[in-house]
């Protein structure tokens, strides 16, 4: 028998490089996700393929609460929907106890669509038309004001309505030492502007302060921040009781809890540096139980997780396109999976593996999607095995943002399936067609025809 | 093309320039082609020893031949006369 063949290579080794290999991270082969070959999803389901595990989302969720729990006593987790919006996903969330955390009236719609009792949505930011309020007041929703403007939109809806109480919250920004300072949304703590929004809200009949709301930043570093912010949050709960008597029910500490991505320009590997739940959790906690509230008085602690709770769930499947030599000397390997649906890859190195065995000799190379768009570059240097036409990787800890931020840019999007936890396989969203989207477009009767 | 003759090649595919101090390492395709270089064989016949050596089409062994000889000329281990 002849020996197997592998494409030449000649690799330059470096006097600096411990690892001639590089990252052994992205060198072994990934073959299955939870016991299902990568082999037989891509032959039934295409390429690209997006996979999500049920497992690990349910794993992921359980660690992140317990990590609250064991230390507070009241915690409740809000799935941000806007980080992954399909229904499935959201209905693991669900199951687990998460209520909804949405940002816009569609995901809201979404929410009550997958049966989230009204009284159990959270609905955040800055753009809520009238009608997404008055929905919001008639089903008991938690209405997060971002802005006086919508301050005052609703004390004006609320005029209309009769023998109803809004349920609201305020959103808080302010200086926890991490910059940038996320002070676009919501109002600013330490200039006071906070405080004049809920004077505004006791003075309104109809409104009733619930809580107060926070997000600081997402992807963030230092668990410290958060106990700047709650101790913040808690000051505030203090001066409001103070003034009315009457106590905020809950501290919505928001999301921002780092995934094990590596982020783009970090040379060290996410998992070694972010901060773990329990960091995360022990800022937070400590911070609240130590402010001297009285046990039975203890706000309700939300949390609105995202990118932690579902990043490493994610899987994209893709295969090889072709392989080509750049101008200078460097391997360039062209893939199925390009930014389009991948628009994570603007912030991370993501991890890709191959998915198949290969031999010990790996090269660094460029990798590229297939859009015709100079923009589509995935990884601009990654040491992996001699790839050829044809095989198959797999992307790591894309479950948050690829499946809501993804463009439908040049190529269709393409088919998501859940492996549950018994290992079986459901298709979870269909890849598009060509109707996906002519469907929505109208063309004018003068340009119906042409004569081509 | 042919290989400098100061250039070293080891058996287990490791290569040292000293011209420029650099040092590479190939694979085994990599240094079965370095070896007929170094036997003087014509780019023609390695294309053919490549051929008969791996189950291989004429497509992918040229393309990977000039693929793998463009390299060798970027890092300054050939000479063309
Ligand atoms: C209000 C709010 N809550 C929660 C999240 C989820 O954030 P992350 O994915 O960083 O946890 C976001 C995301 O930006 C947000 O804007």
């Amino acid at each position: 028998m002849k020996p197997t063949y592998e494409s030449p290579i000649i690799t330059k080794l470096n006097a600096g490089m411990m690892n001639k290999f590089g990252s052994r991270t992205e060198y072994t082969p990934v073959k299955s996700i939870d016991n299902v070959a990568v082999a037989d999803l891509m032959d039934e389901y295409g390429s690209p393929l997006f996979v999500i595990s049920e497992k690990t989302i349910r794993q992921t969720y359980q660690k992140a609460l317990k990590a609250f729990k064991m230390r507070y006593p009241k915690v409740q987790f809000a799935w941000s929907y806007k980080t992954n919006y399909l229904d499935a996903v959201c209905q693991v969330f669900h199951q687990e106890g998460s209520w909804a955390e949405v940002v816009s009236g569609f995901e809201y719609q979404k929410a009550l669509r997958n049966g989230v009792p009204g009284n159990l949505i959270i609905f955040n930011g800055p753009d809520k038309s009238a009608e997404d309020l008055k929905m919001a007041v008639e089903n008991r929703s938690l209405i997060h004001i971002d802005h006086f403007d919508e301050l005052y939109m609703l004390i004006e809806i609320m005029e209309e309505m009769e023998n109803t109480k809004a349920r609201v919250a305020i959103r808080v920004n302010m200086d926890t030492g991490v910059y940038p300072q996320w002070d676009r949304f919501g109002f600013n703590y330490d200039n006071g502007q906070a405080w004049n929004a809920i004077v505004k809200i006791i003075a309104q009949e109809k409104l009733q302060l619930e809580g107060l709301h926070c997000h600081i930043g997402t992807y963030m570093l230092t668990a410290n921040a958060y106990a700047v912010a709650a101790r913040k949050m808690c000051e505030l709960a203090l001066s409001y009781a103070n003034t009315t008597g009457e106590r905020v029910k809950y501290l919505d500490m928001g999301g921002g809890f780092c995934s094990s991505n590596t982020l783009k320009g970090s040379y060290l590997q996410g998992a070694d540096i972010i901060p773990t739940f329990d960091d995360y959790a022990k800022a937070i906690t400590s911070t609240i139980l130590q402010f001297g509230f009285r046990p039975d008085e203890l706000p309700l602690l939300i949390l609105e997780t995202g990118r932690a709770l579902i990043d490493e769930a994610g899987y994209l499947l893709g295969t090889v396109l072709a392989t080509k030599r750049l101008a200078d000397g460097r391997r360039a390997t062209v893939l199925d999976t390009g930014v389009n649906i991948m628009f994570t890859s603007f912030w991370y190195n993501h991890r890709i593996s191959p998915a198949q065995d290969f031999s010990q000799h790996a090269e660094e190379t460029a990798l590229f999607g297939p859009l015709c768009m100079n923009i589509d570059s995935l990884r601009e240097s990654v040491i992996l095995p001699i790839m050829k036409k044809g095989d198959r990787i797999v992307v790591h800890e894309v479950g948050a943002y690829n499946m809501t931020q993804w463009m439908q840019f040049i190529t269709l999007r393409p088919n998501i399936v859940m492996i549950d936890t018994k290992g079986d396989v459901h298709l979870i969203r269909k890849q598009e067609t060509v109707n996906t989207i002519v469907d929505c477009e109208v063309v004018p009767e003068h340009l119906a025809k042409h004569n081509l | 093309m042919k290989i400098r003759k100061n250039i070293a090649i080891s058996e287990n595919g490791f290569i040292f320039n000293p011209m420029t101090g650099d040092s590479f390492s190939v694979n085994e395709t990599g240094a079965f082609i370095l070896q007929k270089l170094k036997d003087d064989e014509s780019e023609e016949t390695i294309l053919q020893n490549l051929m008969d050596e791996y189950d291989l089409d004429t497509y992918t062994a040229e393309r990977d031949l000039n693929d793998f000889l463009s390299m060798l000329k970027g890092h300054q281990l050939t000479t063309n006369e």
